[in-house]
């Protein structure tokens, strides 16, 4: 019991932690909707403004904006906690690696992930999305994004002891976002036409079960490479 | 043997290109990715070697300076 | 039942390992391309409808092959390093990325230059190809990760550590990308389309997928030896083999 309570208390204290920073500087969790936001006015700029050809490609547009902005943060996720040691302090600590490690893949959705979903109908708006599809918007952001953050995790933990990890992070994560990004606007794109979804929603969601159980021991491995 | 002639051969009932471009390239890369591994193997135990010497010419340095 | 296998995990004995292969698989490379490529260019008989042109199927089809065959014995390498701590197989999985890169660079290559008399198009985004491109991709990771760090032992690890991820995700990657191309494309052209190949075709093939086991096998071994080398130069085996007898290079 007494070991179950303490467990339950690191992970609160490390996503307490990280959520605290960002919402101290409001930088981290604005620039990226910012992000996102500029990435939608950039394509209808680029490809006209139809709105029969935005609706079109918007679940595309949303989900690769949502990619990207994802991205900004991640190289951030252990960066500053490796640089002034707390990382290798957490990592030594008598609790489970993976738990920490999944606290702070907690806090990084809570930071970038979240606000995108709540923002996501109006983007949805702003790109003509049917409104009939922003139920499907929210629901595959909601599945999605913590699987992008939980992928991520792993390049930004095989990266975090270089010194230029940023581009390197984006060739070693955006491959393994293909299925997420495939499943989520395929998705959008069926509920667009109102047709039944819920089978791209469940592959989304096995998805995601099987990240959660197995990329914190993925990114507690990687760790402890970059950290020695 | 398909072909009745040499130019027949190359030309591959017109698709010449396609099929030695893809023949071409394929030997290029093969070719070239086993060059790299071969020169590269042996430039490390030439520097082995080049270690090995320096670390002789300082020993025998410090033994003619004694 | 395992203990003759303990001696190779000094790298002494996989060196030496190495250069008893060596010549096997050379030798497997040289013959069966020759042989191969012969075959496939002048004596196979033209297909009936893709004419000459299906002649790059002698290529293209084993290096899409063993692309995916380079990819799973590096996974493998690499699940040994991490579970038994072997250095050779760290080692191992550093010297076949750059092969496989390099094989599914021919795939993608072969592929497109089919492409175009067939399908009217440089590129198009079916499944096969798109996934081929997504294997280089991760090749490719693999590699620039490999070199962006300093500390080699620890690049070794972070490497098998992405090989892994990456193993586990490209059947999720390569079914997600066949599931999309049906979705948006239709059905796009199969190859043999449920009628077996004809035997004329299918050894000249078989013949040339030997061969390229044999070439990744062989630039893998050449490429192994110099990262052992490269790893244990402070080692007096290898100053030995150095300023020893250059015949055993």
């Amino acid at each position: 019991m007494k070991k179950h309570d303490s467990y339950w208390r690191i992970l609160s204290t490390v996503y307490k932690k990280d959520c605290v920073l960002a919402f101290r500087q409001r930088s981290e969790i604005i620039n990226p909707l910012l992000f996102f936001l500029i990435v939608i006015t950039l394509f209808p700029l680029g490809i006209g403004p139809e709105p029969q050809l935005l609706a079109r490609m918007a679940p595309g547009i949303i989900w690769v904006a949502a990619l990207l902005s994802t991205m900004l943060g991640l190289d951030k996720m252990f960066r500053e906690d490796f640089n002034d040691g707390s990382l290798e302090q957490l990592l030594l600590s008598p609790f489970p690696n993976t738990l920490i490690v999944f606290a702070k893949i907690a806090a990084h959705w809570t930071i970038t992930g979240l606000p995108l979903i709540i923002m996501a109908p109006m983007f949805a708006m702003l790109l003509n999305l049917d409104s009939t599809a922003w139920n499907a918007t929210i629901l595959t952001l909601a599945i999605g994004t913590p699987l992008l953050s939980l992928i991520g995790a792993i390049g930004a933990a095989l990266t975090v002891g270089l010194q230029k990890g940023g581009v390197l992070l984006s060739l070693l994560v955006l491959p393994l976002y293909i299925p997420v990004l495939i499943f989520a606007t395929s998705a959008i794109d069926t509920s667009a036409m109102s047709l039944d979804y819920s089978g791209q929603l469940a592959i989304l969601g096995a998805m995601l079960a099987v990240a959660i159980v197995s990329a914190p021991f993925a990114v507690s491995s990687a760790l402890k490479v970059s950290v020695s | 043997m398909q072909f009745n002639s040499l130019s027949e051969f190359i030309a591959m009932g017109g698709y010449g290109f396609f099929v030695w471009l893809s023949y071409g390239s394929c030997l290029l890369i093969l070719v070239g990715i086993f060059i790299a591994s071969v020169t590269s193997h042996k430039s490390s135990l030439k520097q082995v070697e080049m270690q090995i010497e320096r670390e002789q010419r300082i020993k025998k340095a410090k033994e003619s300076s004694v | 039942m395992w203990k003759w296998l303990h001696p190779y995990a000094k790298t002494q004995k996989a060196y030496q390992l190495c250069n008893t292969f060596m010549p096997y698989f050379a030798v497997i490379t040289i013959v069966c391309f020759a042989v191969g490529w012969v075959w496939g260019l002048a004596f196979a008989p033209a297909d009936y409808q893709q004419k000459d042109s299906y002649r790059i199927i002698f290529i293209h089809v084993p290096s899409a092959i063993m692309s995916m065959g380079a990819y799973s014995s590096m996974a493998i390498a690499a699940f040994i390093a991490m579970v038994w701590q072997l250095r050779n197989a760290e080692l191992a999985v550093i010297a076949i990325a750059p092969v496989g890169a390099a094989v599914t660079a021919i795939a993608l290559i072969t592929g497109a230059a089919w492409g175009k008399p067939m399908w009217g198009a440089w590129w198009v985004w079916d499944a096969r190809l798109t996934s081929e491109l997504i294997l280089l991709f991760l090749y490719l990771g693999v590699i620039a990760l490999y070199h962006s760090f300093e500390d080699k032992a620890a690049a070794g690890k972070a490497s098998c550590i992405l090989a892994l991820v990456g193993v586990v995700n490209l059947p999720i990657i390569h079914f997600s990308v066949e599931w999309w191309n049906t979705l948006h494309q239709g059905a796009t052209i199969t190859k043999f389309d449920g009628s077996a190949i004809h035997p004329s075709m299918f050894w000249p093939l078989m013949i040339n997928i030997v061969a390229f086991v044999g070439v990744i096998g062989w630039v893998t071994l050449i490429r192994l030896k110099n990262e052992i080398i490269q790893r244990e130069k402070h080692r007096p085996w290898v100053r030995e083999l150095v300023s020893g007898g250059k015949n055993a290079v």
